[in-house]
């Protein structure tokens, strides 16, 4: 943990990994080695590069690597773009971790989990499939249901192929939403996959994605006959502080930075829609 | 209870070996700035221009330094506020906002530059002998009669009544010289404050269902798209009020390295929950909603019920389209007290 808010640690990016046209995974250690912090699933860091600035990322990595902490991050903006261009070896300030996580070692331990992700927005919820991974004895069946624009445009491409398709337990399903030379897995949009799937309306869901892949998914899951308190899901809003006292990231009575970005759908129907 | 002659104060403000921040005039303004002998007090205005608030919250303030070199980066905290000082002459709504402003910034994780600063100060209060048409601090449980500082002075005349309520307090007014005073005095002061207030057109507003119970009827009134019309979005609410607390971080490349500032910023910017994907308050209406729910409903159901709202008059007195809170509590409340 950071010990003074808004004072951050310093980092060094140790490895850049392009994974997809417009997403990089950077991996980050302190400057003595090891991870800056601990943290756990679905909690965010600030990150900066001074002079240009610094915004909130999640961690995309599980707390049970105990080696590093990754951050995969969509090139969109003036900060995102700067990091993008990055090398091996570039310091970088860090401080976190910041929000609440996934309940993994609560509501969610024991259970079915269905993962549903759109573009970037499996960042987040790969800290918990890989979480979950580890720690396999306590969780039930795991689908996971992720789409991108393209194939090129699916994060983390190599590990779920390679690992997490071949892994006894786990049920993978890729969706893209063009059909592309190369491709033979499933054309179309996440929302409708999942009616297409068809899931029990058990266990636990873990939504992240674009809030119109949100929205429709939910709508989805809901019609299938799952409530809302099996639904969860992480937001993004502007931050500057992080610790729910610059006001940016408040919706109704509640900050985002602290009392998220995980948020349960019957818990967000209580607030005002501002997100 | 103490008591000194009105014409002994500049005096024993001079003897401070402390810095005195007071209400003093800087251009045509009136604000809590550094007290030198010889200077004006301006213990007569009600809802000075600039409040209190950015002794302790600055309006601009260093947080740290860093230095790049290649690939490199050191960083150089800021060292934190460490002289005493004295904040002169708070009213009892902007030391009720200073409660507020501490719920924010001493809440873990604690804000250390606001609570070095904090902790350095002692305050004194002063109670309004003539509250203001804008007033309406008691609706928030403000006594204009009683602020809720380290000191209070009782003016009273050609004499001010005082007493400390803390250490901080004791230490200023021990090394004061002043006269023993009989209680009754005071009592008859505040009676005739609360009187005064009574009579003033904003003191009783119906608070009812401002509460995170109502939030949701609040936030979908139809009213907020009639009160929002005419803002401009210009923020003059939110710098010149007492508890407004939002900030902004930003870096600045100061030819020597990179200088990283926090700022006061303003819920009513469109650009303030700007994001690469766009904004989730699009219009004024959301922003302008967001403020005053804020002050009226978000905060109080997050602190037992405080308000960030203290009652002050400064968004009466500066909304150059007269769009302030009374007018909010009015349309989305339950009309008017008995």
């Amino acid at each position: 943990m950071t010990k003074e808010t808004l004072v951050p640690m310093l980092g060094i990016v140790t490895e850049v990994r392009v994974d997809t046209p417009d997403v990089k995974t950077f991996r980050v250690n302190s400057v003595e080695g090891g991870k800056c912090f601990e943290h756990m699933p679905g909690q965010c860091a600030m990150l900066s590069i001074p002079g240009v600035g610094e915004a909130m990322f999640s961690i995309t990595s599980s707390p049970t690597n105990q080696e590093f902490m990754e951050f995969s991050i969509k090139k969109c903006g003036c900060l995102t773009g700067w990091l993008h261009q990055m090398d091996e070896g570039q310091m970088i300030t860090v401080r976190g971790p910041y929000g609440n996580a996934f309940p993994v070692e609560e509501d969610l331990k024991g259970q079915d989990l269905l993962f549903i992700a759109g573009g970037i927005g499996l960042a987040p919820l790969r800290s918990v499939i890989n979480y979950v991974r580890a720690k396999r004895e306590n969780y039930g069946k795991v689908r996971i249901v992720y789409g991108a624009r393209s194939k090129e445009d699916l994060v983390d491409y190599p590990e779920i192929v390679n690992e997490w398709c071949r892994e006894a337990g786990i049920d993978v399903f890729l969706t893209i939403d063009q059909p592309q030379e190369g491709w033979e897995g499933h054309v179309g949009f996440v929302p409708s996959y999942v009616t297409e799937l068809g899931f029990d309306p058990q266990g636990r869901v873990l939504v992240c994605g674009p809030p119109v892949m949100i929205r429709f998914t939910t709508q989805a899951l809901m019609e299938m006959g799952f409530e809302k308190n099996q639904i969860y899901t992480t937001m993004e809003l502007r931050m500057k502080c992080g610790v729910g006292k610059c006001g940016r990231c408040n919706i109704g009575d509640q900050y985002v930075c602290k009392d998220g970005p995980v948020f349960r759908f019957d818990k967000l129907g209580e607030l005002p829609a501002e997100y | 209870m103490r008591k000194f002659a009105a014409e002994k104060l500049e005096q024993l403000l001079s003897g401070i070996s402390m810095p005195v921040y007071a209400p003093v005039e800087d251009g045509g303004t009136v604000i809590y700035g550094r007290y030198e002998p010889g200077m004006r007090l301006r213990l007569d205005k009600l809802g000075t221009d600039r409040t209190p608030k950015e002794v302790l919250f600055p309006q601009w303030e260093s947080l740290m330094h860093f230095k790049m070199e290649g690939k490199k980066i050191q960083l150089t905290e800021e060292e934190r506020a460490n002289e005493d000082y004295v904040l002169f002459g708070v009213r009892a709504c902007d030391m009720q906002a200073i409660r507020v402003l501490d719920r924010v910034f001493l809440s873990d994780p604690v804000d250390t530059y606001y609570a070095a600063r904090r902790e350095h100060g002692t305050i004194v209060g002063l109670a309004c002998d003539a509250p203001g048409k804008n007033c309406f601090c008691k609706n928030f449980g403000v006594d204009p009669a009683q602020p809720d500082a380290d000191v209070v002075l009782w003016p009273a005349g050609d004499e001010y009544f005082c007493e400390a309520y803390t250490d901080k307090g004791h230490a200023l007014l021990n090394g004061w010289d002043t006269l023993e005073a009989d209680e009754c005095a005071v009592t008859a002061i505040k009676e005739e404050i609360g009187k005064k207030y009574d009579a003033l057109p904003f003191a009783h507003l119906n608070l009812n269902g401002f509460d995170g119970e109502h939030l949701m009827e609040k936030f979908e009134s139809p009213q907020w798209k009639k009160l929002s019309m005419a803002c401009l979005g210009c923020g003059s609410c939110t710098f010149s009020c007492p508890t407004c607390q939002c900030y902004d971080i930003r870096d600045y490349d100061t030819g020597n390295g990179i200088q990283r500032y926090r700022c006061w910023d303003s819920c009513m910017y469109s650009d303030f929950t700007l994001m690469a994907h766009g904004a989730n308050r699009p219009t004024q209406l959301e922003r302008y909603r967001q403020r005053f729910m804020h002050k009226l409903v978000y905060f109080p159901s997050r602190n037992e019920g405080m308000y960030s709202c203290v009652g002050c008059g400064r968004c009466i007195e500066k909304c150059p389209m007269n769009l302030h809170i009374v007018k909010v509590i009015r349309a989305l409340g339950e009309g008017e007290k008995e």
